[in-house]
């Protein structure tokens, strides 16, 4: 429990909680995108660079933007006069707060520990290898499933011909 | 408190409140947003047992997470662009009144 | 003084200072010492690039620059920072405060952290990150998130207009942006900056081994540079903040300091992906040929940024500015399969015996490719019938 776990810790939470409870839909994404950058941070902590920067990369980078350009597409960006949270929202927090009580029950009564070992220093070639040598086949099915998604993505978003 | 329960216990936290907001929010993009943070905090957990698990040469951690990443970048555009054509058809976005497959 | 000596000035007097300093603030120390000259010298040559550009696009347009401030006009940046720091900060009534203010924020750190992984000199590098090359792209994104804030905070149709199509125009091209830096690293098989110009730093027969120097690399070079001037928004891809198009788009309602802080985000960014484009191709801090080595780095890697400074300068005042499609349809249709065409070709290197075979072979799988997928994107397209409506 360092310092700069805390911090991270706190700004990530921050963030989080921001993104789930602000009412102005382009403030959300905005915290949701602290959010990332805290999480992208404690891995970095973590001694993971090469996934802190790729969630960088990706999330502030790109899933970030996509979100904010479907706000603006789908006009959901101005004040709006109804409710922005669900019908049946107490259910919902109810439901997500005995999920927080599980899971922490869990790990504070499993007594788990941490070997007292030094960050192992990971460099990019020895992710390299790995992904062509082990993980060669995940690779493959990646590429497979990114470029459906290309494609699906594209096609179920197009504006579609006005049949006459 | 080990630094692994500490960092547990926080994805915990982020799941538990991307959890929330995905079921008591109305608009789509939003739910979509807490499903993304759900996946973030499974993320960080693998890198939290990646760098404290008995084996880290074996990068499974790092590797796991990597696709992790990748298949939430594919589905959150997959999603959004559903939200899109849903859009397009009912003119809102608001899921409560998204309860009939007529139309 | 050894050319060794004037070579390493800068380390010398970073190491002598920190003899000086109590051992348990060395970490801090360091830290500052290294990024102060960094936070110092760059916004020097902004300033310096600002008077350049208006002097050098004043005489390709066939008249004088600004010449009224200083000798020749080169005291302008002063002139133009005392105005921007006493203007007054206008902030539009129905504007989003919070978003507003932090929008020039983040586009000024994110521009400021990309310098973190250039090396500007032998042994000159801030951090050699493992994965610096990653870390430059994860950084250069975060621009677009900014320039998306500044045009939505203000709320105005002209802003929200001129950030959709900047944040459109940097999300195109940052795939060709990547994938033309990717052949470089493919060629040496590691991210990080400075094991990239170490391995650029050797000489056969007195020419370096720069990566400008083989067919891909040049192609990946010319790739890299259109992809970064639409990176950075700079003309010929000027559509989003284009005085005469749109009014100046995503900053149209910011006014004095913050309006000057966009335009040091934005020439900072251009400083460092020709940083990066000099690190990637032009091998960083080493000379062309081996009997020149007697200069200092730095002054290799300040005489390449100048000479990249002035091509952009010389772009800005020739082309004309691009139409948003024009522009979109360069990046995913001829950009894209150019870039993954040079992939290919580097692997073709790699796996290719040395001799003059191999040239001739990487270079005709990208020429030809090229001028084939030329003449197709550019045979005449069937335009819809202009139909006119008039205010009767």
């Amino acid at each position: 429990m360092t310092v700069t776990f805390l911090i991270l810790a706190a700004l990530t939470i921050i963030g989080a909680s921001a993104a789930m409870g602000l009412r102005n839909l382009i403030h959300c994404v905005l915290a949701l995108t602290l959010g990332f950058v805290g999480l992208a941070m404690l891995y970095l902590e973590l001694g993971a660079q090469f996934v802190g920067f790729t969630q960088i990369l990706v999330y502030v980078g790109a899933v970030a933007i996509l979100s904010v350009f479907a706000i603006m597409m789908t006009r959901s960006a101005g004040p709006h006069a109804e409710p922005a949270l669900s019908a049946s929202w107490i259910i919902g927090l109810v439901v997500a707060g005995a999920t927080f009580a599980v899971l922490a029950w869990a790990i504070l009564s499993s007594g788990i520990t941490a070997p007292a070992t030094e960050a192992p220093d990971v460099s990019v070639k020895q992710i390299g290898d790995a992904l062509m040598h082990s993980y060669a086949v995940p690779l493959e099915i990646m590429g497979l499933l990114l470029t459906a998604a290309l494609i699906g993505a594209v096609i179920i978003a197009m504006p579609q011909e006005k049949t006459p | 408190m080990s630094p692994l329960t500490s960092y547990l216990l926080l994805s915990a936290m982020i799941f538990s409140i991307g959890l929330a907001g995905a079921l008591s929010r109305r608009n789509a993009i939003l739910v979509l947003s807490g499903i993304e943070l759900m996946l973030n905090a499974a993320n960080l957990n693998f890198i939290a047992f990646w760098r404290y698990g008995p084996n880290p040469a074996a990068l499974t951690g790092i590797m796991f997470t990597i696709f992790s990443i990748s298949i939430a970048a594919a589905e959150a555009a997959v999603g959004l662009g559903i939200i899109l054509a849903v859009y397009r058809h009912t003119r809102n976005t608001d899921l409560d009144q998204m309860n009939s497959m007529k139309g | 003084m050894s050319a060794q000596t004037v070579d390493q000035i800068f380390v010398l007097i970073k190491a002598w200072l920190m003899g000086h300093v109590p051992i348990a603030f060395q970490p801090i120390a360091s830290a500052i010492l290294s990024v102060a000259p960094v936070l110092v010298v760059f916004p020097l040559l902004f300033a310096i690039t600002t008077v350049l550009e208006r002097k050098g696009l004043g005489r390709m347009q066939n008249r004088y620059g600004p010449n009224r401030v200083g000798p020749y006009g080169f005291l302008q940046p002063m002139a133009d920072g005392i105005k921007s720091l006493t203007k007054e900060d206008i902030i539009p009534r129905s504007a989003d405060a919070v978003v507003h203010f932090l929008a020039p924020l983040l586009l000024v750190l994110a521009s400021f952290l990309a310098y973190a992984v250039l090396p500007i000199g032998r042994n000159m590098v801030i951090t050699d990150l493992n994965a610096g090359v990653l870390f430059f792209f994860a950084i250069g994104s975060m621009v677009e998130l900014a320039v998306f804030m500044a045009g939505w905070s203000s709320r105005s149709k002209y802003s929200l207009l001129g950030a959709m199509r900047a944040v459109a125009q940097m999300i195109s091209y940052e795939i060709p942006l990547v994938l033309s830096a990717i052949v470089v690293i493919m060629a040496t098989g590691t991210l990080s900056t400075v094991a990239i110009v170490d391995k650029q730093a050797v000489y056969t027969h007195g020419v370096a081994h720069w990566f400008l120097f083989t067919p891909w690399g040049f192609v990946g070079f010319i790739l890299f540079m259109i992809a970064a001037t639409a990176e950075s928004n700079r003309s010929p891809f000027d559509l989003p903040e284009g005085e005469s198009e749109i009014i100046a788009g995503y900053y149209i309602e910011y006014s004095g300091f913050k309006f000057a802080l966009f335009f040091l985000g934005e020439y900072l960014g251009m400083f460092a992906t020709s940083g990066l484009a000099i690190t990637l191709f032009l091998g960083g801090w080493s000379a062309p040929v081996s009997f020149l080595t007697w200069i200092p780095s730095y002054i290799w890697f300040f005489l390449k940024l100048l000479v990249f400074i002035f091509v952009f300068i010389w772009v800005r005042g020739t082309f004309p500015r691009l139409r948003m499609d024009q522009l979109m349809g360069l990046a995913w249709k001829f950009m894209l399969p150019m870039t993954l065409l040079n992939v290919f070709d580097v692997g073709i290197w790699h796996l290719m015996p040395h001799g003059i075979l191999r040239w001739i072979v990487c270079t005709a799988v990208l020429i030809l490719p090229a001028m084939l997928l030329s003449r197709t994107l550019n045979r005449k397209q069937k335009l819809q019938t202009r139909t006119y409506r008039y205010a009767d």
